[in-house]
């Protein structure tokens, strides 16, 4: 543990004792076994509040009391030990049951197989999650053989439980690194217990922590990176020391491994972000820092917070592609050279004839990274989107449609210039509309009978860089195909088409000439039966180029997920109101039905108190900047230390609220399908919230009354909130534990009565 | 003192005077030759219809802004004498000459023009120089997109005007010592906030913003105690002291509180309450509103309804509307037609009959209440009304078959029940056509089921499924009509669950054939039904929320990015021979000046803040907040007018960065000043003569442009080429 390392540390630079103290001080509270003083009793320390300047210019002297803070006590290695008990119990119990695929299992499990069978997929997600789900398979004997088709699907003799296990371990872990993190910043057990309790015994993140799934991978990499990065602005008076670099480092680790398993990492990066700069801005301020010390302090965690995290995160795509080797389904989101290295696609040591020529049967994709081929169908432009004819579109999937034939204009043109023909047997063509998208171009449609065509269907091509009369060669020549008429360029929005258009790519003729890749284009495919095929050793791309392009592709895929018009989908405000769960598993009576539903009992004391911080927030604040002493009745005790409490609060309490909302409120901007398992990291930091907050509200139990009297109330109070949240539990265990039988709106169900609200399906 | 006394008039005259010549020239660059494109520009065919609408009193609602802006336009239309009468349908289209064109662009130019000499005020508020202050509204003066949006029928300059004279009325109040007076300047600040935000919502951004200044200006109220350090022992004696000095801060947040955020919350209302009195009549937009909104107003649907029984009896006959207006407006519906035995998935349905939710008025719309108990289908006397909880049955009225929902997937929504008009096949497939009335919108237990007031819900009694229209239209099978199902789950919107009834009448005949000729006989008796200003204003602001444009690339639209570098134009007006047109384009140099005095700020705020906190002060404390207070509303005024649009979805156009660019023409000069006495100690003849070096600069390229802002005089292609600054922006040539 940290904190011992920290006391060994003490007695070593002993003398040193101005700049070791310890930082979170707290009048004595007999609710806490761990304190060894009695009331009253405070042993004074010279602390310096470089932190609490604004505190200390009160007037009030800035000494305070402080209880040794002596973590080799043993109730709380106890409460240590019986929240990790608890926490890993109730997590792993019936790990294996359902015994068929759940819900999304069906797509990360699939995922994790295609790393132990190294094929090459594409998923909207970084690889880090799938990465370890494969691992944890790989090690416990899952031979990737499963092939996770639709959920509810038996696994037999599969070997699923191991990677079930692994993340329920990662999910496990959840309630203690809170345990630890609450601990840490109130200094109080009583915040610490309120925490580990309310995620112990909350259903859904239960429920959430036993499946194949990303999230509880993600929550340990999150909620790793705010245990870490509290602790590290725990070192803050012992700079450059190890520990203060080890928790840096382990800072940036985790902040690399929340980035790699989901994008959401992004929140906590982005809250550490925060956290740094304002630590750093306080650093700036103290003037008794030399600039090169600060210098020192910001190199030191540009390194630890970006270089490190930044390295491993490129790492892990290292992994991913050295890895997956295999041609697979994802490889037509990828360019011609990135496909080139995936053995068994057919760019894979290709051959095919160099340069292109008249009769050619050729696929053409896109420069523009994720491009798509040059594709069409048989369906038409619908009434009132320019001209009704054939639709002619950009598609990312390999497809028979993707094909089209050179044809040349004309004997005597000694440039190469030519129709495209598709095999549907329309020319490639272009006029005067507006495209469906792109208002500012024009529409490219398939046109005229096998071959004839008009005026319109000639296109010249040039290559870019190149000079006329060139040959155009295979793959390695980026080519622009120039409208004849009209003077424009064949382009690729990458705007998505609505229904009518399959969803696939807008493809429009540009009358702005400037080179883009999206008006560049290769030829892929190249069939020509009257030439002879060359080998060609494609050129192999640059690493950071598939990195950028997995990325980009990565980034379309996920704004790509838009909700379906007739599905209602959960909407942001449903989440912190428990609205409404998820369906894990089963539907009807029979089924063995699994229900992603939050603790009713615990999210809405979460809810509540988010409330109750924001008004005792405010309470305070106005209190303090017009310069009351909330515990004036206490002018007795160090007036200093008691309004520790209103800081805990505010400093303490405001970065687990800035976690909460950064991993709220973003949702609320984003226009991709949203599920309700999107808020269980803002749930965690709600419950540390909440920890922190109750606490103190108990303490200010003796604002309204007399010392013994206070204590009991607090006491009552913890009591009856630890005894609602485990009933509850029990109550609510059969949505995590898998119920059977009839469901909760009908008599003689073991949920019946427990349906509070309508919304919810079980 | 002897000073003043000696020279009071030249001191006052002087400033007088500059600000006269300034709003001289802004209301000659703004209102002359106001009517010259004779024809309709741009978007005033856009604005132009409400106004229309106005003057008929026709009732409208425009999910793009609230209603002021429109009111103003309208007054002006007023003012001129315009009837209404003309066709806003294209472009360029020629006026007649009835419609007095001078008028309808007056009030926006006025407003235009306006914010020259109101610029020069906020200036001189936030502490800086009157050649600051002239300076900033050259600026604006010589800003040619700014005079192009005020010269027409738009509301951007409205926008901006109410903006400025919302931060100039607080930063007065701010400035100004205690007086009675005072208290004029924040209610006047207060109200211009709520025109802003009447005109468009857009004005929402700012009217954060200062909001956000006024807190923190009363959060320091708040922190300033009177009496610095009370220790405890002094505390008694100060408790008289302190108990005034809380009730007079008390007192003062109380009336910024009311207002910066009563009176205009309030104002807000008035805005909907103007529109809603004015516009009476039914018009085109009915359709979008509940049927009781529609029933208030004169014609349309209270013309059919007028006069209808207002209790639901057994025996009724019925149109059921769904109250869910996406996609569009429609009634439960019926026809001869079945759904096909395999749809083209190749799922299986029940091959009864149709049920659909059909947007047109139609006699197949006609539903018969029936008792579960009883045979007859007409209303026995007295009438026997449907109460809240009761089961029904719904006959239609054309086919009677009975609306029935069983355990077999809907056509498009697989997850729900399907519903149709039983038809026995002997198949094994039982009737189950009962159906719980459930008002939801019900004061008791017991309600009654109201036409057209009452929402119901219509509960499967066999499934405890519930009514509900999808939204999504079924293929060439079903018409293209809207899908309507029963589903289990209250995952949908709680709107797309209920139904109203819309007409309504006592069923007297037996006979099916007399039965369908009373069906499309037209319902007449005589009531009138009104609902309280209230509800109607929450309906009109809901719709106006929700209601969502379909939204398309505009030829002319652009991104935010595109703004900043002005990579973007719109041609607003060409005339219908020549080359003579009329561009929105800003003026090049000064938005170049705009950048870089952007870019400067934010380097010297960050220079200034790293440097005060290592302890060199580089500004007095005055100095300092005055540099502080200009960034605050100008860098911050641009950032709540520019930022929001990258997260916006909606289609996005030039003009919705001019508020954002005024910010920045108020920012340049004033760092200029501040940069001349704090920063530049040597080099300030330097400096002076790069002023009036880009000044002149700036005047130039105004002309320059004039020809493209005025639209006259033509410019032969040549020139117009010679205009096309940047590649990506479109000048139209006229073929000849």
């Amino acid at each position: 543990m940290a904190k011992e390392e920290c006391i060994s540390q003490r007695n070593k630079t002993a003398g040193d004792t101005s700049a070791l103290r310890n930082r979170k001080v707290f009048p004595s509270s007999e609710k806490t076994p761990s304190s060894p003083l009695s009331k009253g009793t405070h042993s004074q320390t010279a602390g310096h509040h470089s932190e609490d300047d604004a505190q200390s210019s009160n007037g009030t002297s800035a000494q305070c009391s402080t209880r040794g803070n002596n973590s080799e006590e043993p109730p709380s290695r106890v409460l240590l030990m019986l929240v990790v008990g608890l926490s890993f119990s109730t997590r792993l119990y019936k790990i294996a049951d359902p015994p068929h695929v759940c819900w999304d299992e069906t797509h990360f499990g699939k995922m994790g197989s295609y790393y132990i069978n190294r094929t090459f997929f594409f998923d909207v997600h970084p690889p880090l999650g799938k990465m370890l789900i494969g691992l944890a398979g790989y090690m416990t004997g899952y031979d990737g053989t499963f092939p996770f088709v639709k959920p509810g699907d038996k696994y037999e003799h599969h070997n699923y439980w191991g990677m079930r296990g692994f993340c329920a371990v990662l999910g496990s872990c959840l309630p203690v690194f809170a345990y630890l993190i609450v601990l840490e910043l109130s200094q109080s057990h009583t915040a610490a217990l309120i925490t580990a309790t309310l995620l112990i015994f909350d259903t859904g993140s239960i429920t959430i922590s036993q499946y194949i799934l990303l999230d509880p991978i993600l929550m340990f990499f999150i909620m790793a990176a705010v245990l870490s990065m509290v602790k590290f602005n725990q070192q803050r008076y012992r700079p450059f020391s190890a520990t203060w670099w080890l928790w840096l480092v382990l800072t940036g680790v985790s902040l690399a491994g929340a980035l790699g398993v989901k994008f959401v990492g992004l929140f906590v990066i982005l809250l550490v972000g925060l956290n740094t700069v304002w630590d750093l801005w306080r650093l700036l301020g103290d003037l008794s820092l030399s600039l090169v010390d600060i210098t020192k302090h910001l190199l030191a965690r540009v390194v630890g917070l970006i270089l490190l995290p930044l390295l491993l995160y490129i790492t892990i795509f290292a992994i991913h592609f050295v890895v997956l080797n295999k041609s697979g389904p994802g490889d037509g989101f990828f360019s011609s050279a990135f496909q080139s290295r995936l053995i068994g696609n057919n760019l894979h040591n290709a051959s095919m004839p160099e340069y292109l020529a008249y009769g050619s049967t050729i696929t053409v994709k896109n420069l523009r990274i994720a491009g798509g081929y040059l594709h069409s169908h048989w369906h038409l432009y619908p009434e009132g989107v320019g001209a009704k004819q054939q639709q002619v579109t950009a598609y990312l999937h390999k497809d028979y449609n993707n094909l089209w034939l050179v044809q040349r204009h004309g004997e005597n043109e000694c440039e190469k210039r030519g129709i495209l023909l598709r095999k549907t047997t329309r020319n490639l063509h272009t006029h005067l509309h507006e495209a469906p998208l792109t208002k500012k171009h024009f529409q490219v449609t398939g046109y005229g009978i096998n071959g004839t065509g008009d005026i319109n269907d000639l296109w010249q091509v040039e290559v870019c860089g190149g000079q006329k009369g060139d040959l155009v060669k295979v793959l390695r020549s980026k080519v622009r195909f120039l409208h004849r008429a009209t003077g424009c360029v064949l382009y690729s929005s990458g705007k998505t088409l609505p229904k009518w258009g399959w969803e696939q790519v807008e493809v429009t003729c540009s009358p702005y000439l400037k080179e883009t890749p999206s008006s560049q284009w290769n030829i892929e495919d190249h069939i020509n039966p009257k030439l002879p095929n060359i080998s060609l050793s494609v050129l192999k791309p640059h690493f950071l180029e598939i990195l950028l392009e997995s990325h980009i592709v990565m980034i379309r895929g996920n704004s790509g997920l838009k909700p379906k018009d007739n599905e209602m989908n959960s909407k942001p405000w449903h989440w912190p109101i428990n609205y409404q769960g998820l369906r894990f598993s089963g539907v009807n009576d029979t089924d063995y039905r699994v229900y992603l539903l939050g603790n009713p009992v615990v999210w809405w004391i979460n809810l509540a108190s988010l409330g109750l911080y924001v008004i005792m927030v405010a309470v305070a604040s106005v209190a303090l900047q017009r310069g009351f002493s909330l515990g004036q009745k206490r002018i007795g005790m160090v007036i200093d230390c008691d309004s520790n409490d209103s800081h805990v609060l505010m400093r303490e309490g405001g970065q687990l609220f800035l976690g909460w909302l950064l991993h709220y409120a973003p949702f609320y901007t984003m226009g991709r399908v949203l599920y309700y398992h999107h808020y269980f990291p803002a749930m965690l930091f709600n419950s540390m919230l909440t920890g922190i907050t109750l606490d103190v509200l108990l303490k200010s139990a003796d604002l309204l009354l007399r010392r013994p009297y206070s204590d009991w109330l607090q006491r009552v109070g913890l009591m009856v909130l630890l005894f609602s949240v485990l009933y509850s539990f029990y109550l609510f265990h059969p949505l995590s534990y898998g119920m059977t039988g009839p469901l909760a709106h009908e008599a003689g169900s073991a949920m019946a009565g427990l349906k509070w609200m309508d919304s919810w399906e079980f | 003192g002897v000073m003043m006394l000696q020279l009071p008039l030249v001191v006052t005259a002087q400033v007088d005077l500059v600000l006269l010549l300034v709003s001289l020239l802004a209301l000659w660059t703004r209102l002359s030759r106001l009517s010259y494109p004779n024809a309709v520009v741009f978007d005033e065919v856009y604005y132009g219809q409400f106004v229309s609408l106005y003057m008929k009193r026709v009732f409208f609602i425009d999910d793009s802004g609230p209603p002021l802006g429109h009111l103003i336009l309208a007054f002006g239309a007023y003012l001129g004498g315009f009837d209404g009468n003309f066709v806003w349908n294209r472009i360029g289209a020629e006026y007649p000459s009835s419609v007095s064109v001078w008028s309808l662009r007056l009030l926006p130019a006025l407003c235009g023009a306006l914010c020259v000499p109101l610029v020069y005020l906020l200036t001189l508020e936030l502490r800086f120089s009157h050649l600051s202050a002239l300076g900033a509204a050259l600026l604006l003066l010589l800003e040619n997109s700014l005079i192009v949006q005020s010269r027409f029928m738009l509301l951007e300059s409205v926008l901006i005007f109410f903006v400025l004279l919302a931060f100039f009325s607080y930063l007065r109040f701010h400035n100004t010592p205690s007086s009675c007076f005072r208290y004029g300047w924040l209610i006047l600040s207060g109200a211009s906030c709520a025109a802003a935000v009447g005109v468009k919502y857009m004005g929402v951004f700012s009217y954060l913003l200062l909001l956000g200044v006024a807190s923190l200006h009363t959060w320091n109220l708040i922190g300033d105690r009177g009496v610095s350090h009370v220790s405890p022992a002094e505390l008694c004696v100060c408790v008289c002291v302190c108990v005034c000095l809380q009730l007079s801060v008390c007192v003062q947040c109380v009336c910024r509180v009311v207002c910066l955020l009563v009176v205009p919350v309030l104002l807000y209302v008035f805005w909907f309450y103007v529109h809603l009195s004015l516009l009476h009549r039914s018009g085109p937009h009915d359709q979008l509103m509940s049927s009781a909104f529609q029933a208030s107003l004169e014609g349309g649907l209270s013309r059919i309804t007028q006069g209808q029984p207002l209790e639901v009896a057994y025996g009724s006959q019925v149109t059921l509307r769904s109250s869910a207006s996406q996609p569009v407006p429609c009634w439960l519906h019926s026809h001869k037609a079945n759904y096909p035995i395999r749809y083209e998935n190749g799922r299986g349905s029940s091959h009864q009959q149709q049920v659909t939710c059909y947007p047109f008025k139609d006699v197949n719309n006609w539903w018969i209440i029936k008792d579960p108990g009883r045979q007859e289908l007409v209303v026995s006397s007295p009438p026997r009304p449907v109460r809240h909880g009761d089961v029904i049955q719904l006959v239609h009225g054309m086919t009677s078959r009975f609306l029935n929902s069983h355990d077999v997937a809907a056509p498009m929504s697989p997850h729900a029940q399907e519903v149709s008009g039983y038809i026995d096949f002997n198949v094994s497939m039982p009737t189950q056509n009962l159906w719980r009335v459930d008002i939801s919108n019900r004061e008791a237990e017991s309600e009654s089921w109201k036409t057209i007031l009452s929402d119901v819900r219509l509960v499967h009694v066999n499934t405890s499924a519930v009514l509900r229209m999808t939204g999504v239209s079924l293929p060439d099978w079903g018409f293209r009509q809207l899908e309507v199902v029963a589903d289990k789950l209250f995952k949908a919107q709680s709107s797309s669950l209920d139904w109203t009834v819309e007409e309504h009448r006592y069923g007297t005949s037996q006979e099916q054939k007399e039965r369908e000729a009373e069906l499309h006989s037209p319902t007449h008796i005589d009531v009138n039904r009104k609902i309280s200003f209230w509800a109607k204003f929450l309906e009109v602001q809901w719709k106006m929320l929700t209601v969502k444009q379909e939204d398309s690339e505009h030829k002319y639209s652009s991104s935010p990015l595109e703004w900043i570098t002005m990579e973007t134009n719109i041609a607003y007006w060409l005339h219908s021979s020549t080359n003579a047109q009329i561009h929105l384009i800003g003026n090049p140099v000064s938005w170049g000046v705009a950048n870089l005095s952007l870019l400067a700020y934010q380097l010297l705020a960050a220079v200034y803040l790293l440097r005060r906190r290592r302890g060199f002060k580089d500004l007095p404390d005055g100095v300092w907040s005055q540099f502080v207070c200009l960034g605050c509303v100008c860098v911050g005024g641009w950032v709540v007018n520019f930022v929001p649009f990258f997260l916006m979805e909606k289609t996005l156009f030039l003009y919705h960065y001019l508020p954002a660019l005024c910010y920045l023409h108020l920012l340049s000069p004033a760092l200029l000043e501040h940069t001349h006495t704090h920063l530049c100690a040597t080099h300030r003849r330097v400096l002076c003569v790069c002023a009036s070096a880009g000044m002149l600069l700036v005047v130039l390229s105004y002309r320059t442009f004039c020809p493209l802002t005025y639209g006259s005089p033509e410019l032969s292609a040549n020139q117009l080429q010679g205009l096309k600054w940047r590649g990506s922006w479109d000048i139209l040539y006229r073929r000849r």
